[in-house]
């Protein structure tokens, strides 16, 4: 973890409601994808958890949907504006598991933590299979990054509006065997995912946080491998240790 | 050079400054982000007789200035707090520890601090009386003067390190509390710890929190801190450790105009996780700002 003063190098609407920021800083706490930042606000007293979509030397993408009066102050922060921020939290998403042919299914605000995996994924020789689930076309973001990766990628919207219509579970028989699979999203989502996957996989969860970095039992939840805070020894879980 | 030691029953600090419980885990954690033998002490996470999961989640609601939390007193245990945790914070922090204990029933209350007593490194145990007594229709031990009375006087049977009693302001006169706890032999005092509270999520229109309600704390109830230490500090002989809202070393010389002999430092630390060091390095040029040579001298110096 690293604690530091990031500066906004851009900030943009790429979709409805959603928003993509750029911040300048060190990066060098970050050890796996998945992990995320936590960001203070100027008028807030917690910070903002963020999933670190991804990252080189010295900069930060994030990608935030406006749902609260935080994300939307952070969606008028403009260039420059220097923010307090929490960098390289939570344990990620561990890539040595993958196999050739992975599956990652994000769905909505969940689709950013997918895209540094899939990157660090397909350096590693594998061949990824992008499932993006969103509402509606209005909502679709990152389409065409993860296509430029080379990808199969595929999109879902619950009203059909683009891609294949309903829930990212409606996009399997698209894309056929797959080794294993890595996922983030909301949670009726994920036990879909569960329940209709046929490998081990890797869930990414939310909690309200008080802390972020494991001080606080703020963020508990209950697994078979023990009490885990979703902070520190998450956000990720394996499919096996979830208990619903 | 100006001196920050102070003197709590019979335990040198090198400084008034102290992680408050339940904000630091057993500090080993701290570790990582810096040597946390600059600090005073530490309390440690509220430790019970068996484990405990504690209350489902959400259990954080945000606040203007602050948080509620509704942790649950989450801990593995006394016995593996003993074999695991203590032996883990041993490794980095080297000075004596204050154990906190819950309870939720006299006797086990003194079952914890007794087993807790026994351990070398701690040199101070806090007694939270805020806990709900399962015996007494779950009012806390903490609203009430006869049964925080009762529960000083079987700790104090069963231990030989001074003994703080942890203080709720849920009450409507703290001063009749810290008496009770004074006359049935508590060495000192701890005061405050979190205020009921609640928040409701508009969209949901349902409470933020699983629980409903929870523990309020942070900057926006300093002035009830300071307040309540500085009636105690009136109404009793005892030391006073001063918390709630405490984040700067304003803050920290403040609450011990108003009383305190040490302060904790809790919800700053989820925020800033660099909040005591920061506080503990500048203290000694806020000292000087306000001609303070030695805090061990201002202590109750507003009354
Ligand atoms: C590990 C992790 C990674 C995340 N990654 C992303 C991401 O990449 N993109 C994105 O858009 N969102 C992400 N979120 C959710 C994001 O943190 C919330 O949307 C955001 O905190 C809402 O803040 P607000 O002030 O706008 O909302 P408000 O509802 O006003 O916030 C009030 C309080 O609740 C907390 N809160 C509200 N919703 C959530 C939530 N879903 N999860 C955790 N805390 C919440 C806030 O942090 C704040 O303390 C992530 C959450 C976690 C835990
Ligand atoms: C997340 C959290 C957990 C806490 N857990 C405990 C606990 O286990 N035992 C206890 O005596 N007090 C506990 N407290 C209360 C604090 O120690 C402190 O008394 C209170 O928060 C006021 O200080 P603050 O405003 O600086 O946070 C907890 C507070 C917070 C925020
Ligand atoms: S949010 Fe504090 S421990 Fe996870």
């Amino acid at each position: 973890m690293n604690q530091g003063i990031y500066s906004v190098l851009s900030n943009e609407k790429i979709a409805k409601d959603v928003f993509k920021m750029t911040l300048s800083g060190d990066t060098s706490s970050i050890t796996a994808p998945g992990q995320f930042v936590n960001i203070k606000l100027d008028g807030f007293y917690l910070r903002r958890p963020i999933s670190i979509c991804d990252f080189d030397n010295h900069s930060i993408t994030l990608i935030y949907k406006v749902v609260g009066q935080g994300t939307e102050l952070m969606s008028k922060l403009s260039v420059e504006t220097e923010l307090d921020t929490l960098v390289g939290l939570g344990n990620g998403f561990d890539i040595s598991k993958s196999g050739d042919r992975p599956l990652l299914i994000g769905g909505g605000v969940g689709v950013p933590p997918m895209f540094k995996l899939c990157k660090d994924l397909i350096k590693r020789g594998a061949k990824p299979a992008v499932i993006l689930g969103f509402n509606t076309k209005d909502e679709v973001f990152y389409e065409d990054e993860f296509k430029a990766l080379g990808t199969d990628t595929f999109v879902t919207t619950v009203d059909g509006s683009h891609g294949t219509k309903g829930f990212v579970t409606d996009a399997f028989p698209l894309v056929g065997k797959y080794s294993y699979f890595y996922t983030c999203g909301p949670l009726p989502m994920f036990k879909a995912v569960y329940n209709n996957t046929d490998t081990e996989g890797q869930f990414s969860f939310e909690e309200r946080m008080g802390c972020g970095f494991g001080a606080c039992m703020g963020c508990t939840c209950k697994t078979k491998y023990g009490n885990k805070r979703i902070c520190k020894d998450g956000p990720v879980l394996v499919k096996e240790e979830i208990i619903w | 050079m100006v001196n920050t030691k102070v003197n709590l029953s019979g335990l040198t600090l090198d400084n008034p400054v102290i992680p408050a419980s339940g904000t630091f885990g057993f500090g080993y954690e701290f570790a990582d982000i810096y040597d946390i033998n600059i600090l005073g002490s530490i309390s440690c996470k509220g430790t019970t007789k068996g484990p405990r999961f504690g209350n489902p989640t959400p259990r954080i609601a945000e606040c203007t200035n602050g948080l509620i939390n509704s942790v649950g007193l989450q801990n593995p245990g006394v016995e593996k707090v003993i074999s695991e945790e203590l032996p883990k914070l041993a490794k980095f922090y080297h000075k004596p520890v204050i154990a906190n204990v819950s309870g939720f029933s006299i006797d086990e209350y003194a079952y914890t601090c007794s087993k807790i007593d026994a351990n070398e490194q701690v040199g101070l145990i806090e007694v939270n009386i805020s806990c709900p007594n399962v015996h007494n229709g779950g009012m806390s031990f903490g609203t009430n003067p006869n049964s925080a009375f009762e529960v000083t006087k079987a700790v104090k049977n069963v231990t030989t390190k001074p003994v703080y009693i942890k203080l709720s302001p849920n009450v409507t006169d703290i001063t009749e509390i810290a008496k009770a706890c004074e006359a049935a032999g508590a060495d000192g005092i701890s005061l405050i710890n979190t205020l009921m509270g609640m928040r409701i999520d508009l969209k949901t229109k349902k409470p933020v929190i699983a629980n409903k309600m929870g523990g309020f704390s942070g900057p926006a109830i300093f002035p009830v801190a300071v307040r309540m230490v500085y009636q105690v500090y009136e109404a009793v002989k005892i030391p006073i450790i001063g918390m709630g809202g405490v984040s700067t070393a304003q803050d920290v010389i403040e609450i011990m105009l108003a009383g305190a002999t040490a302060v904790q430092v809790g919800a700053a630390n989820l925020v800033d996780p660099y909040a005591c060091k920061n506080i503990i390095e500048a203290l000694p040029s806020v000292m000087e700002k306000y001609n303070i040579n030695s805090l061990s001298e201002i202590i109750g110096g507003s009354h």
